[in-house]
């Protein structure tokens, strides 16, 4: 019956909501139509300093007067100097971001969510099915994967999108070639100049031989792909604990607060955005959920 | 009534009606709004009393779906009536709040932090179902791994001096969700009207202070078992009830009954329910920046799972149709919410249903479902 007497007391210095973190553009990477990566470098040397993240996770970046939008770290999660987001202007915060220019500031929140599972993985073959956006959170991954190479057995990189000039962070390929990545890449059109795999990503994924007994497969990309994907993985026999799956929806905090991004008991800012497939199985053919 | 002892923490005090003046004004003396159930233009709302002559005496609410009157009854007590839409949460998390503004320099942006505004309250007469709320709402903004500050610095002030309920309203069912109509605990003060007096118990140091020199008596047998046999009738007079057996497992199997097209086709997604509802926390951040482009302020505000924009984002609509946002609501309230936090998000206060304009009844939709689940 009795309660704690109640504190008169009030706070002077709190952590105020959604206070952004300064930091500035120093280069900006144009990637693909639509596309491009911005490097960021927080305008207080210790602040860069205390930031890290995990290989997966995102910061919510913002822009004043415009908002703030959810967007996955791509670079190198042991590069402590920079932190890199490829962006798809789409939307009214990415729309306002294309406009900005090196040497201008954005505001930073993060990192915030959960990450893939590079040190469960090991000791196992990785299996990466990605499409077109989906490869930004992935690269991460694929960095440690290539640090810890020896770690890994056999890594795949299975990369869809819609045409060649879509295809994301090109240039790279024949490093993580050579890092003993098999780096294999689909467009869902081709044209005359194009003589690699046509077709999308599930439907390739059948064509290649993995031991779904130690193999961990990583998903990220369009949800119909992600739904595809994980359809042919379960056909193959991968036990839904080693599937893992990115996700996103409309998010406002990032720690599991306003409510916008739930997916039945989750939120996918807190909870995810990288799950274990066996923990959306319940809700994931639930059309509109 | 002289008495030449003092009342303690947990003990049960008698007070003269008239002798509530005096706990209100020691209130405000401590620096407290007292806040409680007043009618203003023509309708019950919380706002701020100084008086027990403020307190809607006589009155009851009539309560259905989709229909609420407030009745002068003639009857002689001042806490008889059901609250309105209103809830506590509006002061505790408050519909719009300023979180910081910034102006544009030559290096970026100047973060003006607003000074933080955290009100003293004194909720008065809070029911069981409402305390209730509160509680699910602390689990909700003062987690481990997220403490919302403006929550937090509102709610750790806030005195409550809750009351017993003893005249249930047409769209109550807290006996259905375990939650009143007796007050359990969380409170500084709980108070049970009679006819004569009001029983007050003390809950916490601070409310012990405030009532330890007013005039009282001990609340003798009689009147507790009276208070007691109220509030066994007033368990009796729910105006609905819920059965909760197996709820979210009930719910979260049939996402894809038909049933939830049904209901979606009489809703208007007017968000109401959500916005009366004591325990739903959805919000948004929304900047507003001047029309020179150089200085923006950033806000807070209530959100709903009702709202078309709620679940959008590039590349479409999570949730484009009304009923999903329906299943949405309900499955989250009755269903996944247990998972999150430890309860369901819902204290049977039948805000929703009183005030749905499509008079949807989440009672009836779940006895609905139910059925159509058996079949």
């Amino acid at each position: 019956m009795i309660t704690s007497s109640t504190d008169q007391s009030v706070e002077t210095n709190t952590n105020h909501l959604l206070e952004p973190h300064w930091a500035e553009i120093t280069a900006i990477t144009p990637e693909i139509e639509g596309v491009s990566t911005y490097w960021l470098k927080f305008t207080d040397p210790l602040e860069q300093a205390a930031y890290s993240f995990q290989p997966g996770q995102f910061n919510m970046v913002y822009v004043p007067g415009f908002g703030e939008a959810a967007i996955s770290i791509c670079s190198d999660s042991q590069d402590r100097s920079l932190i890199g987001h490829s962006i798809r202007f789409v939307g009214n915060v990415t729309h306002a971001i294309s406009r900005l220019k090196v040497g201008d500031v954005v505001g930073l929140r993060g990192p915030f969510g959960t990450s893939w599972p590079v040190k469960q993985m090991e000791g196992k073959d990785v299996f990466i099915a990605c499409g077109g956006i989906g490869l930004p959170p992935l690269r991460p991954a694929l960095y440690h994967i290539i640090r810890n190479r020896e770690k890994y057995g056999k890594v795949t990189l299975l990369y869809g999108a819609r045409t060649a000039s879509d295809l994301m962070y090109t240039n790279e390929y024949d490093s993580w070639r050579e890092a003993n990545i098999d780096v294999q890449v689909t467009v869902d059109r081709g044209d005359s100049s194009w003589n690699g795999r046509i077709g999308v990503v599930p439907m390739w994924f059948y064509n290649f031989r993995i031991d779904p007994r130690k193999t961990a497969v990583l998903t990220c990309g369009p949800e119909i792909m992600i739904r595809f994907v994980i359809f042919e993985a379960l056909a193959r026999r991968v036990p839904p604990e080693s599937i893992y799956v990115s996700l996103e929806r409309n998010m406002k905090c990032g720690q599991g607060s306003c409510g916008h991004c739930q997916l039945g008991p989750y939120f996918i800012c807190k909870d995810g955005p990288v799950f274990r497939f066996d923990a959306l199985q319940p809700f994931f053919n639930v059309e509109e959920f | 009534m002289p008495n030449d002892h003092r009342p303690k923490l947990g003990s049960t005090i008698a007070i003269q009606k008239p002798v509530f003046n005096t706990l209100l004004a020691r209130l405000r003396e401590a620096g407290y709004q007292t806040i409680g159930p007043c009618i203003k233009n023509d309708t019950l709302v919380y706002d701020s009393i100084e008086s027990i002559n403020e307190l809607p005496y006589g009155y009851i609410s009539e309560q259905n779906a989709g229909h609420f009157r407030l009745i002068q009854a003639g009857h002689k007590n001042y806490f008889d009536v059901i609250p309105g839409a209103q809830s506590w949460k509006q002061f505790l998390f408050p519909p719009r709040v300023d979180l910081f503004a910034l102006r544009k320099n030559d290096k970026g942006w100047e973060t003006i932090t607003p000074p933080l505004d955290a009100p003293a309250y004194a909720f008065i007469g809070v029911r069981a179902c409402e305390l209730a709320a509160i509680q699910i709402q602390d689990r909700i903004f003062m987690r481990d791994d997220f403490n919302d500050p403006i929550y937090r610095n509102r709610r750790k002030r806030a005195f409550i001096l809750s009351v017993d309920c003893s005249n249930p309203a047409g769209t109550c069912f807290c006996v259905s969700m375990g939650t009143g109509p007796r007050v359990k605990g969380g409170f500084d003060l709980n108070l049970t009207e009679l006819d004569d007096v009001f029983l007050l118990t003390i809950g916490s140091e601070l409310a012990l202070g405030l009532v330890s020199d007013l005039p009282f008596e001990d609340a003798s047998a009689f009147m507790l078992s009276t208070a007691e046999r109220i509030m066994d009738n007033a368990a009796k007079k729910m105006g609905r009830s819920l059965d909760i057996s197996d709820l979210p497992e009930l719910i979260l199997k049939n996402l894809d009954d038909p049933y939830w097209q049904e209901i979606g086709s009489r809703c208007l997604s007017c968000a109401n329910c959500t916005q009366v509802c004591p325990t739903c926390f959805c919000w948004d951040a929304l900047d507003h920046m001047s029309l020179n482009g150089l200085e923006t302020s950033r806000e807070r505000v209530w959100d709903s799972c009702f709202n078309p924009g709620y679940s959008y984002q590039a590349g479409g609509n999570t949730r484009p149709t009304i009923s999903s946002r329906y299943r949405q609501w309900l499955s989250h309230k009755l269903g996944t919410w247990e998972q999150q936090n430890g309860t369901l998000g819902c204290v049977g206060c039948g805000r929703c249903i009183t005030w749905c304009p499509a008079e949807i009844d989440l009672t009836k939709e779940i006895s609905i479902l139910r059925k159509e689940a058996s079949k």
